[in-house]
């Protein structure tokens, strides 16, 4: 009996991982470069474009679960089968976590002197060179953005229920087995679960924080 | 200094929107020559070292660098950048003194680029502070720190902006005499943005005066001072304000 809810276990933690890890690093492998450009960028429509990464950081997952329209077989994207699968929650997670990588980063690039950018083009640097400056400069917001999108991922629930379908040992994660357990009045399993989720929230941020906060060369 | 020009602007002119804030019809910079640029704030001085530097290019006219057009040299070339500029605020890189003045080394490659590094911070009297945050320094020390990172690549051209301005008198005093060392011992050519008259006096070959965005005169630094050739700059070097 234990072996098998330590196994179940094991298995949503490793799936909760997955689905927020691969979110997350599809997220700032996208959300980086284009946050970089619309900081360091001005052109007509910017602000427009600002406002509109801002609100979708406000995107309720509900909403979003609606992509749940666009996978069923009814709809465009019905074909791939994707529906209740851990695609699904990771596409889902993606469109969450991109604006708050997008808009934390580009703020952050916003934020470093426009001079920077000429100052090192003049000691040598090439243009590539000169942005990845840019953008070590701004690291801390680059940091502050990837933990801000890896904290939205761990704790979503709403969008990856909808579309993940919670079914066990295929989509449930943590998330959704804390909405379950809860929902079965078995509160101190879902309490229990809750602080893991918790703990692993933490040992994320740690390495994360650790890794940017390595002392000055 | 050699006869030869490596800096050759003709008909520049640059603008901000529409208003004209340099205009250069002639400018002949020579291999191994010191070339004091005076005049008052808002001048013009800074967009003219910024036009040198490649940095931004002209709304209109010529710059050759080396024989070259400016847009037309490879990226090798550009890249490599034998023409560097300290600004008149200038930006260090968030880390350590040592970081920040072997910027320009790792850019290139260069291996021994710790012992370089050194090397220019004990010539401009940093080697103590070289492991210290950039954060933790004075306007002085950092102004110093960013003309040691533009020295240590031994530009063959230096472009500078008013580099003393927070500086005390005795660093002023080190900072004209390393300059007036590496151009002496390598030939380097230097471009020098100042307001004070005394220094253009005390480290230029030549100097010229800029009013409004123009280049008024630019001639042998004695005759500059002694025996102008425009009224406004009779009038300029004997302190009268002329805009």
């Amino acid at each position: 009996m234990i072996d098998a809810y330590a196994t179940e276990l094991g298995d949503i933690l490793w799936r909760s991982l997955q689905v927020s890890g691969v979110a997350v690093i599809v997220s700032s492998l996208v959300g980086i470069p284009i946050g970089v450009w619309l900081g360091s960028t001005r052109f007509p429509g910017r602000s427009f474009l600002s406002v509109l990464i801002q609100t979708g950081m406000a995107l309720p997952p509900v909403v979003l679960g609606l992509l749940y329209l666009l996978l069923s077989r009814s709809g465009p994207f019905g074909g791939h089968g994707w529906l209740f699968t851990v695609q699904a929650m990771i596409i889902a997670q993606v469109v969450l976590t991109l604006p708050f990588v997008v808009g934390i980063t580009m703020a952050s690039i916003a934020a470093v002197p426009p001079d920077l950018f000429l100052q090192v083009r003049s000691l040598g640097a090439s243009p590539w060179q000169a942005r990845w400056t840019v953008l070590r400069e701004a690291r801390s917001g680059v940091v502050l953005a990837l933990a801000t999108a890896l904290g939205r991922s761990f704790s979503e629930v709403g969008a990856v229920l909808m579309v993940g379908g919670n079914i066990e040992r295929h989509t449930r994660v943590l998330t959704t087995a804390i909405v379950l357990e809860t929902s079965r009045g078995r509160f101190g399993l879902a309490l229990a679960l809750g602080a893991i989720l918790m703990a692993l929230a933490l040992a994320a941020n740690v390495a994360i924080f650790r890794l940017h906060g390595r002392p000055a060369p | 200094m050699s006869e030869e020009a490596i800096l050759r602007l003709r008909g520049v002119t640059h603008l901000y929107g529409s208003a004209c804030v340099l205009r250069v019809s002639e400018l002949d910079i020579f291999a191994g020559e010191i070339v004091c640029v005076l005049g008052p704030t808002g001048a013009g001085k800074s967009t003219l070292l910024r036009l040198l530097s490649d940095l931004e290019p002209p709304s209109s006219g010529e710059i050759l660098v080396f024989g070259q057009r400016e847009q037309c040299r490879t990226p090798q070339l550009a890249q490599l950048r034998r023409v560097t500029m300290v600004f008149q605020h200038p930006l260090l890189l968030t880390g350590s003194v040592r970081y920040n003045v072997e910027y320009g080394l790792r850019l290139r490659g260069q291996a021994n680029s710790r012992h370089v590094g050194e090397m220019m911070l004990e010539r401009l009297g940093l080697l103590s502070l070289a492991s210290r945050s950039v954060h933790t320094l004075s306007g002085g020390q950092r102004q110093l720190a960013a003309l040691a990172r533009a020295l240590v690549v031994e530009p063959m051209i230096l472009l500078l902006d008013e580099p003393t301005a927070n500086l005390d008198p005795a660093s002023v005093a080190l900072v004209e005499s390393v300059i007036a060392g590496e151009n002496q011992t390598r030939g380097m050519t230097v471009i020098w943005a100042t307001h004070h008259l005394f220094q253009a006096r005390r480290v230029a070959h030549r100097t010229g005066l800029i009013l409004n965005g123009e280049l008024v005169e630019m001639g042998p630094t004695k005759q500059f001072f002694e025996s102008p050739i425009n009224p406004r700059t009779a009038a300029f070097v004997q302190g009268e304000m002329v805009y």
